[in-house]
C-alpha cells in the first residue's frame, strides 16, 4: 500500500479552505451542568489524552531509540531511556548515539537532494494539467463528458501492480535511467486522474457567475483559464501540490520497480539503512526513518490545515 | 445550445493529452498485462506460445496464492474496522465540542504524512513477538503494566497474525477516516439536529434517524477508499517482514515471483488484484457517475 | 482567429513541456556503451559494509595488474541481491548487459543460461589453470552439461553450527565435541532445555529456516544423497526425506518462539547474548561474534551441523562474462584478477570468507577461516539451497514459501508435498 489517499470522489459545495472542518458555533452551554456532566467531560478529556499517547507511541521509540549509543539499541530495552545521552561525554571517545544521526544521515542525504527534485516538480507539474483538466471537465459540455471523467478516475484506483511489469519493460526499451527522471514521469502520468479530480471538484464548487462572464465562446477557454480560472485556483493547487508532494515523497512501490539506490529516491535508501543485507544498525535505522520523514511532516505541520482541506475538498454531499 | 465542433472542440482538445496519456499508461499497460498473464514467460527465456487462462487457472487452485488471497482477507477486515471505529470515536468525541481541537485533530491526523517504510521501522520492534525475559515492544509494556496475559506473537500467529500487520496501517489511517467524518458531522445542519430535539427525540434517536443518514456517503467513500488501499498493501508488509511465507498477500506474492523472473506468473497475479479493485471501484464510480447526472 | 491561436499555442506548450521531461531524461542517460575500450563494467550487489569494503579491495588489485583499464561501479544495493537481480533481468532483456555481473555460483545461473545470455567460459578456466587451484568437487558444482559460466570470488560455508560455550557448559554439555548426528544433537537440545535454557536453538526468518532445513537434509541423507536431490537421483518423497523433515519438525521444538520475525543477525544475538546454545548460520556470522568481542575457542565454537562432518555445504559469489558484454577483454582481465591469488586473498581478508583457490596460505586468515579453508580444501563440496547453489531461482522460492508454510502449521506431510510439487514443477 503506497500512502495514497484519496479525497471523496463527491464534490462538496462551498467547501471552505480547511475543507468544511472549522467548528460549529459552540452551542450554547446547557443551563445547570450537572456533576454527571463534569465527570463525563473530564472522561472524555482522559480517553483523548490516552488516545494521543497511543498514537505517539511509535513516535517515542523512534526517537529514543535514535540516540542511543550501539550498545543500548536492543528491542529488549526499547521503552528506557538512553543508558547515556549523546551529549554527555564519552570518556574513551567511543560511539554515542549521535553518531546515529550522522550515519543516517550520511547514507540519506543524497537520496533526500533527489526527493526534492523529483517531489517538487512532480508535485507543480501534475497539478498545473490537473487545473486545466479540472476547468474543462466542470465548466465545459462536451459528448460523452462523464465517460471521459470517468474513464481519468478509474486510474486513480488501479493497483499498480497490475502495470508495473510492462511499465519496467517499456522503461527499459527506451532505455530511461533507473533514477529520479524517469520517476518524474511517472508520478506526474499517474497524478493526473487525483489532481484532475480535486480541480473539479474544487471547480464545481465555486459559484458559477464568478467564471460565466467571460464565457464567450470556446475559443476563449484558454483565455479565461488564464485570466479568471487561475488566480481562483490558489486553494486547489495548495491542495493537490501538499498531496502530489506527499505521495511523491512517500512511495516506495514505483522506487522499487523503476530505479535503484543509487539514483532513486530517500525511500528506497532508507529500507536499505534499516534491512541491509549486513549487521543492521536499528539506532541510525530510526534516526534515518525521521529524517526521511521530517519534509513531509513539516509540509503537514505548516500547512496542515489546507493538507485537511485537501482530504476534505467535498468528501460530504450538501 | 450546441453549435457544434466550434463549441466542444476546444475542450477535448485541451483535455485529450490527458486522455492519451492515461489511455497508454493505465489502460495500454493493463492490456499488455493481461497478454503477458496469458503466455508461458516463466523465465527470462521469452514466451513461446499462448496458453489462455492457464495460468490463472493454476494460481486459483494453488494453496500459496489462495493463503494470500486469505492473508489480504483478514488484513482487510480488520484494517476497515479498526480505522472505521477509531475515525468514528474520534470524530464524535471531538464534534461534541472540546478545548484544544485543533491538537487533538493534528495528533491524530499526523501519523498519515509518515510512509510506511519509516513506520515501518519501528513497527518491526513493537511488533516484536519474543515474550517473557526477552520480550520487546508491546509485549514489553504489556508485561511491565502487569497485563501479562495480553502479550502475543502478533504476526507470527498462523491465521490472525496479518491482523497485527493491519495494526500499523490503522495507526496510520484512522485519523484520516476522522477527518472525513468529522467534516461529516460538521455537514449536518444545525437546523436538523435542532428541529430533532424539539420534536423530543431522544439523544439516541436523533442519531438512529439523523446523523447516521447524513453520514452515510462519508462512511461509503471512507470504506471505499480504506479496502482499495488495503488491496494495495504492499510497503507495509515488505518493511515489516519482508516477502515471507507468513504475511504473504498477493502484492508481495507479485513481487516475489517478478524476482524469480516468472513474469507470466506475476502478470496474471497482477491481474487478478486489478479484478479485485474493479470489482470495488466500478460499481462504485457508476453509482458516483449516476447522482451527479441527477443533481445537476 | 487570434483565439484560435492562443488555443493551439497553449497545446503546443502542454505537449512541449511532456516532451520536455522525457527528452531530459532522455539527454541524462548515463549510457555504459561508450567507445571507450579501456573500461570494464562491473554489476553488483555488494554496495554496503564489508562486501563494498571487499569490492574495493578487489578493485585496487585490478587497478595494479591493469591500470590501463577503469573499472566502473555498477552496484545495485538492496534487498540482499534481489533489487540487483531485477535491474539486471530488464537490462539483459534490453540486450544492454554489464561486461560482467555477481551471481551466486550454481543453479542460480540456469535462468541465464537457459535464455542464452552467458558466455562458457571453460576455455578461460584452462588458459588460467583455474580446474587445477580450484577443489574437484567446486568445479563439478560449477559445471552444467559440460560448460563452466563463472569465476567464483570468494567461497562461504553454510553448514556451521555457532556454538555458545559458556551455555553449554553450564547445562554440563561439552561444547568442543560436536554431537555424532541429528538424534544425538536433539538429545542435547533437551538436556539443555531441561537445564533451564528456555530456547536452546536460536532461529530466525524464512531463509535461515530453510538453511537449517538443507543441512538437516545433508545429515540425513549425506553428501551423495543430499546431491541427487537437485539432480532427481534421490527422491523427494523418500523415507530419507521423511526422517529428515521429522529432524527438523523436531529441532523447531527448541527454537526461539520470534524467530519468523528475525533476521540471521538477531537470531545469532540471541546466542550471543547466552539466550540459546546453538546456532546454524553461514559463515558471515564470524563477523558478529568478532564485533561482540568474543573470542574463538573460549567463548564460542563451532562445528558442521551434526551428521555433515566431512562434508562442505558451499555458496559462492561468482563473476560471468555475458553474451553481447561491450568490452569483453577489459571482462576477462577482470575476471582473471579476481581468480587470481592477490585478487581473491585481498577480498576474502576484507569479507571475511574464504578463496576458492586451495593454493593459499592459511596463516594469514583469522581463526575461524583457517578451520574453513583447510575444511573446503579437503571435504566433499555440496551446494547450499539457501544461497542459490543448489537450484534455480524459482525452485528455491517455492521451497522458501513451503518452509514458511511448515513454519506456521507444523505439517509435515504437507511440507513434504509440497517439497515434491516444488521440484516437479522445476524438473518437470
Amino acid at each position: 500500500m503506497t500512502t495514497t489517499i484519496e479525497p471523496g470522489l463527491e464534490p462538496r459545495q462551498n467547501a471552505g479552505l480547511d475543507g468544511g472542518l472549522s467548528k460549529r458555533p459552540s452551542r450554547q452551554p446547557r443551563v445547570g451542568q450537572t456533576r454527571r456532566g463534569r465527570i463525563g467531560r473530564t472522561g472524555k478529556y482522559a480517553l483523548l489524552i490516552l488516545f494521543v499517547i497511543v498514537v505517539m507511541m511509535p513516535v517515542y521509540v523512534l526517537f529514543v531509540t535514535s540516540l542511543k549509543p550501539p550498545a543500548d539499541v536492543n528491542p529488549a530495552t526499547s521503552w528506557g531511556w538512553p543508558t547515556r545521552w549523546p551529549w554527555e561525554p564519552v570518556a574513551e571517545g567511543g560511539p554515542t548515539g549521535f553518531d546515529n544521526w550522522t550515519t543516517a544521515w550520511t547514507a540519506l542525504s543524497p537520496a533526500l537532494g533527489r526527493t526534492f527534485l523529483l517531489a517538487i516538480p512532480a508535485a507543480l507539474i501534475s497539478s498545473f494539467l490537473g487545473s486545466m483538466n479540472g476547468f474543462v471537465l466542470s465548466r465545459w459540455r462536451f459528448p460523452h463528458a462523464d465517460l471521459v471523467f470517468t474513464f481519468i478516475l478509474f486510474g486513480m484506483f488501479i493497483p499498480y501492480q497490475a502495470i508495473m511489469t510492462p511499465l519496467v519493460q517499456m522503461k527499459t526499451s527506451f532505455g530511461l535511467p533507473s533514477d529520479i527522471s524517469t520517476l518524474l514521469i511517472v508520478h506526474i502520468i499517474y497524478g493526473l486522474p487525483i489532481c484532475t479530480l480535486i480541480f473539479r471538484n474544487y471547480y464545481v464548487s465555486i459559484p458559477a457567475e464568478l467564471m460565466e462572464a467571460s464565457r464567450v465562446d470556446g475559443a476563449g477557454m484558454l483565455r479565461t483559464f488564464a485570466s479568471i480560472v487561475l488566480p481562483l485556483s490558489l486553494p486547489g493547487f495548495v491542495v493537490t501540490i501538499i498531496w502530489q508532494f506527499t505521495s511523491a515523497w512517500n512511495d516506495y512501490l514505483f522506487a522499487l520497480f523503476l530505479s535503484d539506490t543509487a539514483g532513486g529516491p530517500v525511500s528506497l535508501a532508507l529500507n536499505n539503512l534499516a534491512q541491509g543485507a549486513q549487521l543492521a544498525n536499528y539506532g541510525a535505522a530510526m534516526a534515518g526513518a525521521l529524517i526521511a520523514s521530517l519534509p513531509t511532516l513539516l509540509v503537514y505541520i505548516i500547512l496542515g490545515k489546507y493538507f485537511i482541506g485537501g482530504l476534505m475538498s467535498g468528501s460530504v454531499k450538501s | 445550445m450546441r453549435k457544434g465542433v466550434r463549441n466542444w472542440g476546444p475542450p477535448l482538445l485541451l483535455i485529450s493529452p490527458t486522455i492519451i496519456i492515461l489511455g497508454i499508461f493505465v489502460y495500454g499497460l493493463i492490456a499488455v498485462n493481461i497478454q503477458v498473464s496469458m503466455t508461458n514467460r516463466h523465465s527470462l527465456v521469452p514466451a513461446t506460445e499462448f496458453v489462455g487462462i492457464d495460468n490463472y487457472i493454476q494460481l486459483l487452485t494453488e494453496d500459496r496464492f489462495l493463503h494470500s488471497l486469505m492473508n489480504l482477507a483478514v488484513f482487510t477486515v480488520v484494517f476497515i474496522a479498526g480505522t472505521m471505529v477509531f475515525g468514528f470515536i474520534w470524530a464524535w468525541m471531538l464534534d461534541k465540542g472540546v478545548g484544544a481541537e485543533g491538537i487533538f485533530r493534528s495528533v491524530y491526523l499526523f501519523p498519515m504524512a509518515i510512509s510506511f517504510v519509516a513506520s515501518g521501522v519501528v513497527w518491526r520492534w513493537l511488533l516484536n513477538s519474543a515474550e517473557g525475559d526477552r520480550a520487546s515492544g508491546l509485549n514489553r509494556i504489556f508485561e511491565s503494566l502487569g497485563l501479562g496475559f495480553l502479550q502475543n506473537s502478533w504476526w507470527n500467529e498462523p491465521i490472525w497474525g496479518m491482523a497485527a500487520i493491519a495494526m500499523p496501517a490503522i495507526w496510520q489511517l484512522s485519523g484520516y477516516i476522522m477527518a472525513l467524518f468529522l467534516a461529516g458531522f460538521r455537514g449536518i445542519p444545525e437546523e436538523l439536529r435542532e428541529a430533532a430535539r424539539m420534536d423530543g427525540a431522544s439523544e439516541w434517536k436523533l442519531y438512529r434517524h439523523v446523523i447516521f443518514p447524513q453520514l452515510s456517503p462519508v462512511a461509503l467513500s471512507a470504506l471505499i477508499i480504506v479496502s482499495h488501499m488495503s488491496l494495495k498493501v504492499f510497503d507495509l508488509i515488505m518493511a515489516i517482514t519482508k516477502s515471507i511465507y507468513q504475511t504473504e498477500v498477493p502484492a508481495t506474492y507479485m513481487w516475489v515471483t517478478l524476482t524469480s523472473n516468472d513474469y507470466a506468473k506475476s502478470a496474471a497475479i497482477a491481474t487478478v488484484l486489478l479484478i479485485l479493485a474493479s470489482v470495488l471501484i466500478v460499481p462504485y464510480l457508476i453509482h458516483t457517475a449516476r447522482a451527479e447526472k441527477s443533481n445537476r | 482567429m487570434r483565439k484560435r491561436m492562443s488555443l493551439l499555442v497553449g497545446a503546443v506548450a502542454v505537449s512541449v513541456a511532456l516532451a520536455g521531461c522525457a527528452g531530459g531524461n532522455a539527454g541524462s542517460e548515463s549510457t555504459s556503451d561508450s567507445g571507450d575500450e579501456n573500461q570494464v563494467e562491473v554489476f553488483t550487489w555488494w554496495a554496503s559494509g564489508s562486501e563494498k569494503v571487499g569490492l574495493d579491495a578487489l578493485v585496487e588489485v585490478f587497478a595494479e595488474q591493469y591500470p590501463d583499464i577503469e573499472f566502473v561501479n555498477a552496484a545495485v544495493a538492496g534487498g540482499a541481491g534481489s533489487n540487483a537481480k531485477a535491474a539486471l533481468a530488464s537490462r539483459l532483456e534490453a540486450d544492454n548487459p554489464p561486461d560482467t555481473f555477481q551471481a551466486h555460483a550454481g543453479a542460480e545461473l540456469s535462468d541465464y543460461i537457459a535464455a542464452d545470455q552467458l558466455q562458457d567460459l571453460s576455455a578461460f578456466y584452462d588458459e588460467n589453470g583455474l580446474t587445477d587451484v580450484f577443489p574437484e568437487s567446486l568445479i563439478e558444482r560449477l559445471t552444467v552439461d559440460g560448460k563452466i559460466y563463472s569465476v567464483p570470488s570468494n567461497i562461504h560455508r553454510a553448514n556451521v553450527t555457532w556454538v555458545n560455550s559458556s551455555v553449554l557448559d553450564k547445562a554440563g554439555i561439552d561444547p568442543t565435541k560436536a554431537p555424532a548426528d541429528m538424534d544425538a544433537w536433539i538429545a542435547d537440545l533437551q538436556k539443555l532445555k531441561d537445564s533451564g535454557v528456555e530456547s536452546p536453538l536460536a532461529l530466525g526468518t524464512e531463509w535461515t529456516q530453510m538453511q537449517l532445513l538443507e543441512t538437516v537434509l545433508l545429515s540425513d541423507l549425506g553428501a551423495e544423497g543430499y546431491s541427487g536431490l537437485w539432480d532427481g537421483t534421490t527422491k523427494w518423497d523418500s523415507d530419507g526425506v521423511k526422517t529428515a523433515v521429522d529432524h527438523y519438525s523436531q529441532l523447531l521444538g527448541f527454537v526461539n518462539s520470534d524467530y519468523t520475525g528475525l533476521d540471521w543477525d538477531a537470531a545469532t544475538q540471541i546466542l550471543i547474548d547466552g539466550n540459546a546454545g546453538y546456532n546454524v548460520m553461514g559463515d558471515w556470522a564470524e563477523a558478529a561474534f568478532v564485533q561482540a568481542g568474543l573470542t574463538y575457542d573460549t567463548d564460542y565454537t563451532t562445528w558442521p551441523v551434526p551428521g555433515t562432518e566431512g562434508v562442505f555445504d558451499f555458496l559462492a559469489d561468482s563473476f560471468t562474462l555475458p553474451v553481447g558484454a561491450p568490452h569483453e577483454a577489459a571482462a576477462k582481465d577482470w575476471l582473471t584478477t579476481i581468480s587470481s591469488a592477490e585478487g581473491q586473498k585481498a577480498f576474502n581478508l576484507a569479507k571475511g570468507s574464504i578463496p576458492a583457490r586451495t593454493d593459499t596460505d592459511a596463516s594469514e586468515y583469522p581463526a575461524y577461516q583457517q578451520t574453513a579453508i583447510s575444511s573446503f580444501a579437503n571435504d566433499t563440496v555440496v551446494s547450499s539451497l539457501a544461497h542459490g547453489a543448489a537450484a534455480p531461482i524459482a525452485w528455491s522460492a517455492d521451497i522458501s514459501s513451503a518452509v514458511g508454510k511448515f513454519g506456521s502449521d507444523k505439517d509435515s506431510d504437507s511440507l513434504i508435498k509440497a517439497l515434491v510439487a516444488a521440484s516437479d514443477k522445476a524438473q518437470g
